[in-house]
C-alpha cells in the first residue's frame, strides 16, 4: 500500500512532513525496480538542493539512479545508516529506508505535488 | 579453483636469473627503500604453468564456440596475425627509436605498416586521413570530440551540445560529455531509427555534433542519412560516426560518401584482431580534409626520398593523446588481416555478416518478440517480453544459452529494448552452427512456457553457477587477504 | 583467402529463409547513391605472401641494436612460459568477462593481478588496468577533479615529458588547469612546489624514480598537499618498486604506472599496461573495471566484474570515466610476469638492474669530459652530460649497433649535451663496457 500521509513525484521519491522538516526516500517502486541497492551517495548536510535538483545516488548492481529533491531546501539531515545497510531501502522504503531530510522547505512546491491515488494511477500508467 | 597466493610456497621460484656479470654491488640507502618485500607468490614454473591453463579452461573465447555477443563482432582470429606481430622485427622495436634523429632508419617497417594502414582504413571509409593512436574505441570517441572542439574553437563558433540517439552505446554520451559538451538524447522512432523530426526540434546553432552508429544498435541501417547529414552541416554541427558496427557494410556503404566528418573504428571488432578478454583494442580516428589541421601528432609521412619519418608540424593540432602511435601490434595485426582479405574479402565478410543475422531473425522471431521486424543488417535485436509473461528473463535465456555450449547474446542493451537479447553471429560462423544456436533458443523458449523453474537454475554445466553479485558490491573484496 | 565456412549452396538456403532473392536485397537500405566511389584495396593474398611480406617489412627495424633506451619503457627480459600461457586462445579470443560463469579464467587472474598490484603499491585496491602508463595519469587526475571539485593540477617536470605532453592535451581540452614546477635535472623542486599548492589545487603529480632516473622519498611533499585537501599522485615504474618505498608507505592517494616492463614486448609503442590503485575510500570514483570476489548459488567461491553502474555502459554521461575496453591480456601478462618471479625473483632482478647500472655509471664516469648526474641514489636509469652535442653522438651509435640512450634535448632544450641511458637485466658486462668505449670514441672525434 502507497502510504496516504505524503506526497509524491514523477521521479518516484517520496516526502513527508515532520513538524519542521520534510522527509525524502524512494517508493517501493522504484526500490523494486533498481534491484539489490548496493550504495548510496549521500547529500551533504547543510546543502542547498533545488526542486528536482540532483542530491544523491542509489546504486544497485546493474543501475544506477540520481535522486532528484522533490521540493527545494537545506539539507539538515542524512540517513547515516544506509552507507552501513543500504538494503534498508529495498526492506523498508518507507520508514526505515528514508534518504535525507530538509529544513527551510518550499510548501507550496510541496503541495503540488502528487498524493497516494495519483501516483499510483502514474505508475500503473507508465508501464 | 585456488587463488595463486594459496598456493605458494616460501623459497620456491618460477625463473633463474643470471648470476650478476658486473664486479660490483650497490645498495640503495635504507631511506629510499620499501619496508617490507611485496608478497608475490612463490611458486615453479610448472605449478604456474598449471595454475593458468587451469584457469584457461574455465574461460570461453571465439576458439571454444560460438559468441554471438551483439555490438562486439566476435569473428574468428586468423593465426597468422599472432604470428606475425610476434616476430622479433616488430615486438622488440623501442618506440622512442623512431623519434631520434636517424632513428627512423631502424624503424622503417614498423612506420611502413602503420603508414599503408592508415591509407586502408581511408579508403574503407572515404575519409581522408587517419591517425592510428587512440588505444580503444572509446579513446577513439573521445579524440574525436576533441578534434570537433578544435574544429568550433578554430572558426570560433559557439557550441555546447552533443546530439546522440537513446539508442547508442553507452560510450557515446560519456564521451562527449567527458570532452565538456552536455549530452541531449534523440528519441528512435517506431521503424527503430533516428527520428528526423525530434532532430530537427532539437539541433540549433549550439549542436556541434551528432554522434551516429549506422546500422544502429538495433542493427537496422538508416536510409536517411544524407538528409540527416544536410541538417547537421546546416548549423555547422559535425556528423559523427561510430564504426563499431562497420562489419555490416564493408565494400558496400562508406561513411565518408554519405558527408559523415568523423569517425572512429574498433580494429578488434572489424578487423578480426583478438579482444584479450576485455583489451587490447585499437580505435583509430578518421577525418575529412576540414579537420585533418587537429589530429593529434605525431603523424607519419612519406618523404620525398621514400623515407617514412614523423611530423609533428601541426600548429593546430590537439596534441598528444597516446605516449606513442597507438596500440600498434593491434594495427599490425588488422594490416595483415585486411591484406589478407583485399577488396573482394571485406565485401564478402559484410555480406555473409548480414546474412547471418537476418537468416537467424527469421529463424527465430516466431519464438521471440521481434520489436522492429525489419531486414537488418549484421546483428538483430529480440526482446524476452513473451518469455517474461512466464518469468523468464533475458539473463534466464543467456544463463540456459551456456548450458547447451553457447555464449550468450549481449542482453539488457540497448536501453531502448525491455529484456533485449541481442544476437550477433559474425561472418566466420557456418550455417551448421547457427542453426545448432537457434534450435537451442527454440528449446529455451519451449522451456520457458514449460518448465520455467528449471531454467531458472542455469548454468550448471559452468565451474560456477551464478554468483552473488549484490555481495560482491557490498563486500567490496577486491584485493586477496 | 576468406575465413567464411558457409558454400555457395548453403547461402541460397539462408537467403530463402531469409524471403529474399540474393544477399544484395538485404542491403537495399542502403540508397544506391551511396554505393561506395571507390573500393581500391589490394588482391587478397595467401598466408605463405603474407608471411614473406611481413618477414621482410619486420627486417627493416633495427632488432638488433643493443639497447640502453628507456625513458619509461625498458628492454626486460620476458620469460618464455608467458607467451605460451596467453597464447592459450580461451584467453586471447575472449571478449570482456560480462557473463562470469564462462569466464572465471580471466576473471580470476584479473582478481590475482589487482593483488599484485595492490602488493606492490602498498595501496588498497587496483583497476583490472588502463590503456597505458599516461592514460592512467590523466584518469587520476579525472578523479581528483571530481573528489575535490578543484580544477587546478600541479606537475613536476621531473615526471616524464611523454605523459606530461600527454597531460597538457587533456587539459588544454578538457578546461583543466596545468601548472608545472621545477627547473631542471635533480629531485623535484619543493621550494617551488609548495609555493603553488592551494586551496584551488586538485592533485599534485609526481614520479618515483623520476625522469632523471633519480629515486626519492616524497612523504613531505604529501604531507603538505594532505593539510590543504590536495591529493597525490604518483607515477612509479613497478620493477622499481620491488626495491624502493612504496607510494602507501609515502602516503599517497594514488600510483599509477605503465605495466610494459613486467613481462610486455616493447613492440613500438603498444599495446602496454596502464595500471593504478588507490585507497578504499576513494574506489567509487576510480575508472575501469573492478573484480571482485564473492560466491555463487551454492556458496562457492567465483569471481565478477562489479562496482558497474560507476562505468559508461550503465552510468553514460554521468560515468566516472569513458574507459570500456581495457588491456586485460596484457594485465595477465603482467601477473603471469610477476608469478614467475615471485616474492624473492622480483628483488633479484631489480637487484641486477641496480648493479648493472651503477657498474655502467662508474665505467662512463671514467670518460675524460664525462659527467654523472650521481650526487642522488638512482635505480636502473641515470643522466650523463657529455662535453658535446648529444645527438650526432647517438647517430653514430646507430651505425655501430648501440641505441645510446635517450638524448634530453627533445624534450628540455637547455639539455642538449644530456643522455638517459636506462640498464636493464639485460646488458652484459660486454656490452656496458663496448657501450662506453664507443661513447668515448664518438666524443673524442
Amino acid at each position: 500500500m502507497t502510504p496516504q500521509d505524503r506526497r509524491y513525484t514523477k521521479t518516484h521519491e517520496w516526502i513527508k512532513i515532520e513538524g519542521d522538516l520534510a522527509v525524502v526516500g524512494i517508493t517501493d517502486h522504484a526500490q523494486e525496480s533498481l534491484g539489490d541497492v548496493t550504495f548510496v551517495e549521500l547529500p551533504s548536510t547543510g546543502q542547498k538542493v533545488a526542486q528536482k535538483g540532483e542530491c544523491a545516488v542509489i546504486e544497485s548492481v546493474k543501475a544506477a539512479s540520481d535522486i532528484f529533491s522533490p521540493v527545494s531546501g537545506v539539507v539538515s539531515k542524512i540517513n547515516d545508516d544506509l552507507e552501513s545497510s543500504p538494503e534498508k531501502i529495498n526492506t523498508d522504503p518507507y520508514d526505515k529506508g528514508w534518504i535525507f531530510k530538509l529544513r527551510d522547505y518550499n510548501k507550496e512546491e510541496y503541495e503540488t505535488l502528487m498524493d497516494a491515488a495519483s501516483y499510483d494511477n502514474f505508475v500503473e500508467n507508465e508501464q | 579453483m585456488s587463488i595463486i597466493f594459496k598456493k605458494s610456497i616460501r623459497g620456491r621460484k618460477g625463473v633463474t636469473l643470471p648470476v650478476s656479470d658486473v664486479p660490483l654491488h650497490h645498495e640503495i640507502p635504507d631511506k629510499y627503500t620499501r619496508s617490507e618485500p611485496a608478497e608475490l607468490c612463490e611458486l615453479s614454473e610448472l605449478d604456474i604453468v598449471r595454475h593458468f591453463t587451469e584457469l584457461s579452461r574455465k574461460n570461453f573465447g571465439v576458439d571454444s564456440g560460438f559468441y554471438p555477443l551483439g555490438s562486439c563482432t566476435m569473428k574468428y582470429n586468423p593465426k597468422i596475425t599472432e604470428k606475425i606481430a610476434a616476430l622479433d622485427g616488430f615486438s622488440s622495436i623501442h618506440p622512442l627509436l623512431a623519434q631520434q634523429n636517424k632513428g627512423e632508419l631502424y624503424t622503417q617497417g614498423a612506420l611502413a605498416v602503420l603508414h599503408n594502414l592508415e591509407l586502408l582504413l581511408c579508403e574503407i571509409c572515404a575519409m581522408d586521413a587517419f591517425t592510428l593512436q587512440p588505444m580503444a574505441g572509446a579513446h577513439g570517441e573521445l579524440t574525436g570530440m576533441m578534434l570537433i572542439a578544435a574544429y568550433h574553437n578554430h572558426k570560433g563558433n559557439q557550441k555546447t551540445e552533443v546530439l546522440i540517439p537513446d539508442e547508442s552505446h553507452g560510450t557515446n554520451p560519456s564521451s562527449a560529455s567527458i570532452a565538456g559538451y552536455s549530452v541531449k538524447s534523440i528519441p528512435t522512432n517506431e521503424r527503430g531509427i533516428l527520428d528526423i523530426s525530434s532532430l530537427e526540434s532539437l539541433i540549433n546553432e549550439k549542436t556541434a555534433a551528432i554522434m551516429m552508429t549506422n546500422p544502429n544498435t538495433l542493427g537496422l541501417f538508416n536510409p536517411e542519412i544524407e538528409k540527416i547529414a544536410t541538417l547537421a552541416h546546416k548549423y555547422d554541427a559535425m556528423l559523427y560516426y561510430d564504426g563499431a558496427n562497420l562489419n555490416a557494410i564493408m565494400g558496400k556503404f562508406r561513411p565518408g560518401d554519405a558527408n559523415f566528418d568523423v569517425m572512429h573504428l574498433n580494429l578488434h571488432k572489424t578487423f578480426a584482431t583478438p579482444h584479450g578478454g576485455g583489451g587490447p583494442g585499437a580505435g583509430p580516428v578518421g577525418v575529412k580534409k576540414h579537420l585533418e589541421q587537429f589530429l593529434p601528432i605525431s603523424r607519419i609521412r612519406k618523404c620525398d626520398d621514400g623515407i617514412y619519418r614523423l611530423d609533428y608540424n601541426y600548429k593546430d593540432s590537439i596534441g598528444y593523446i597516446a605516449p606513442f602511435y597507438g596500440n600498434f601490434s593491434v594495427c599490425l595485426k588488422a594490416y595483415v588481416y585486411i591484406l589478407i582479405q583485399g577488396a573482394a574479402g571485406l565485401s564478402e565478410a559484410s555480406e555473409n555478416a548480414v546474412l547471418n543475422a537476418n537468416y537467424v531473425m527469421n529463424s527465430l522471431k516466431s519464438y521471440y518478440d521481434l520489436p522492429y521486424d525489419h531486414i537488418c543488417m549484421h546483428e538483430t535485436v529480440f526482446s524476452a517480453k513473451k518469455q517474461l509473461e512466464n518469468g523468464i528473463h533475458a539473463l534466464d535465456i543467456a544463463k540456459a544459452l551456456i548450458d547447451k555450449g553457447f555464449h550468450p547474446p549481449t542482453i539488457y542493451f540497448p536501453l531502448i529494448v525491455k529484456e533485449a537479447l541481442m544476437i550477433e553471429p559474425t561472418e566466420t560462423e557456418s550455417k551448421e552452427t547457427l542453426d545448432q544456436f537457434i534450435s537451442a533458443m527454440i528449446e529455451i523458449s519451449n522451456a520457458a512456457a514449460k518448465n520455467p523453474k528449471d531454467l531458472k537454475k542455469a548454468p550448471v554445466t559452468t565451474p560456477v553457477g551464478r554468483l552473488d553479485e549484490t555481495k560482491a558490491a557490498k563486500d567490496m573484496d577486491f584485493c586477496y587477504k | 583467402m576468406s575465413f567464411i565456412s558457409n558454400t555457395a549452396d548453403q547461402k541460397i538456403e539462408m537467403l530463402k529463409t531469409c524471403h529474399v532473392d540474393s544477399i544484395n536485397d538485404l542491403f537495399r537500405d542502403i540508397p544506391q547513391n551511396l554505393a561506395p566511389k571507390s573500393f581500391s584495396i589490394p588482391e587478397p593474398k595467401s598466408e605463405l605472401e603474407i608471411l614473406s611480406f611481413f618477414k621482410n617489412l619486420a627486417a627493416q627495424n633495427g632488432s638488433d641494436l643493443t639497447c640502453f633506451l628507456g625513458g619509461g619503457f625498458y628492454d626486460h627480459f620476458i620469460p618464455a612460459a608467458i607467451d605460451a600461457l596467453v597464447s592459450r586462445s580461451e584467453f586471447y579470443t575472449a571478449y570482456t568477462p560480462y557473463q562470469p560463469e564462462l569466464s572465471q579464467g580471466t576473471l580470476c587472474a584479473t582478481y590475482e593481478y589487482q593483488t599484485d598490484i595492490c602488493r606492490l603499491t602498498n595501496l588498497d585496491v587496483s583497476n583490472a588496468s588502463l590503456y597505458d602508463g599516461g592514460t592512467a595519469l590523466y584518469e587520476a587526475v579525472q578523479m581528483a577533479t571530481h573528489i575535490t571539485g578543484r580544477k587546478k593540477i600541479i606537475v613536476d617536470i621531473s615526471v616524464n615529458p611523454v605523459y606530461r605532453k600527454m597531460l597538457k592535451t587533456y587539459a588544454n581540452n578538457l578546461s583543466l588547469e596545468l601548472v608545472e614546477t621545477g627547473k631542471g635535472i635533480g629531485l623535484c623542486d619543493r621550494e617551488n612546489i609548495f609555493s603553488v599548492l592551494d586551496k584551488n589545487t586538485a592533485a599534485i603529480i609526481l614520479q618515483n624514480p623520476n625522469f632523471f632516473g633519480f629515486i626519492d622519498d616524497h612523504s613531505d611533499i604529501v604531507e603538505k598537499c594532505k593539510s590543504l585537501g590536495i591529493l597525490s599522485i604518483q607515477s612509479v615504474y613497478p620493477v622499481a618498486l620491488a626495491i624502493i618505498k612504496t607510494p602507501g608507505e609515502q602516503g599517497f592517494d594514488i600510483a599509477t604506472g605503465e605495466g610494459q616492463s613486467l613481462g610486455i614486448p616493447l613492440s613500438f609503442g603498444g599495446p602496454y599496461l596502464g595500471f593504478m590503485a588507490t585507497r578504499k575510500e576513494f574506489v567509487r570514483k576510480m575508472p575501469g573495471r573492478i573484480v571482485s570476489r564473492t560466491v555463487d548459488n551454492h556458496g562457492r567461491e567465483g569471481f565478477v566484474l562489479s562496482l558497474q553502474a560507476r562505468e559508461q555502459h550503465i552510468r553514460r554521461e554521468k560515468a566516472t570515466s569513458n574507459i570500456c575496453s581495457n588491456e586485460a591480456l596484457c594485465a595477465i601478462r603482467a601477473h603471469i610476469f610477476l608469478s614467475l618471479l615471485g616474492k624473492k625473483g622480483i628483488r633479484d632482478l631489480a637487484s641486477l638492474c641496480v648493479d648493472k647500472a651503477h657498474y655502467a655509471m662508474e665505467t662512463i664516469k671514467k670518460i675524460p669530459g664525462v659527467k654523472v648526474m650521481d650526487s642522488l641514489p638512482v635505480f636502473n636509469e641515470f643522466t650523463v652530460k657529455l662535453p658535446v652535442k648529444t645527438t650526432p653522438v647517438f647517430e653514430k651509435m646507430l651505425e655501430q649497433g648501440v641505441s645510446a640512450g635517450l638524448p634530453l634535448g627533445n624534450y628540455y632544450p637547455e639539455m642538449e649535451n644530456c643522455l638517459l641511458i636506462a640498464v636493464t637485466e639485460k646488458r652484459t658486462i660486454n656490452e656496458i663496457n663496448r657501450f662506453a668505449m664507443l661513447l668515448e670514441e664518438n666524443i673524442c672525434q
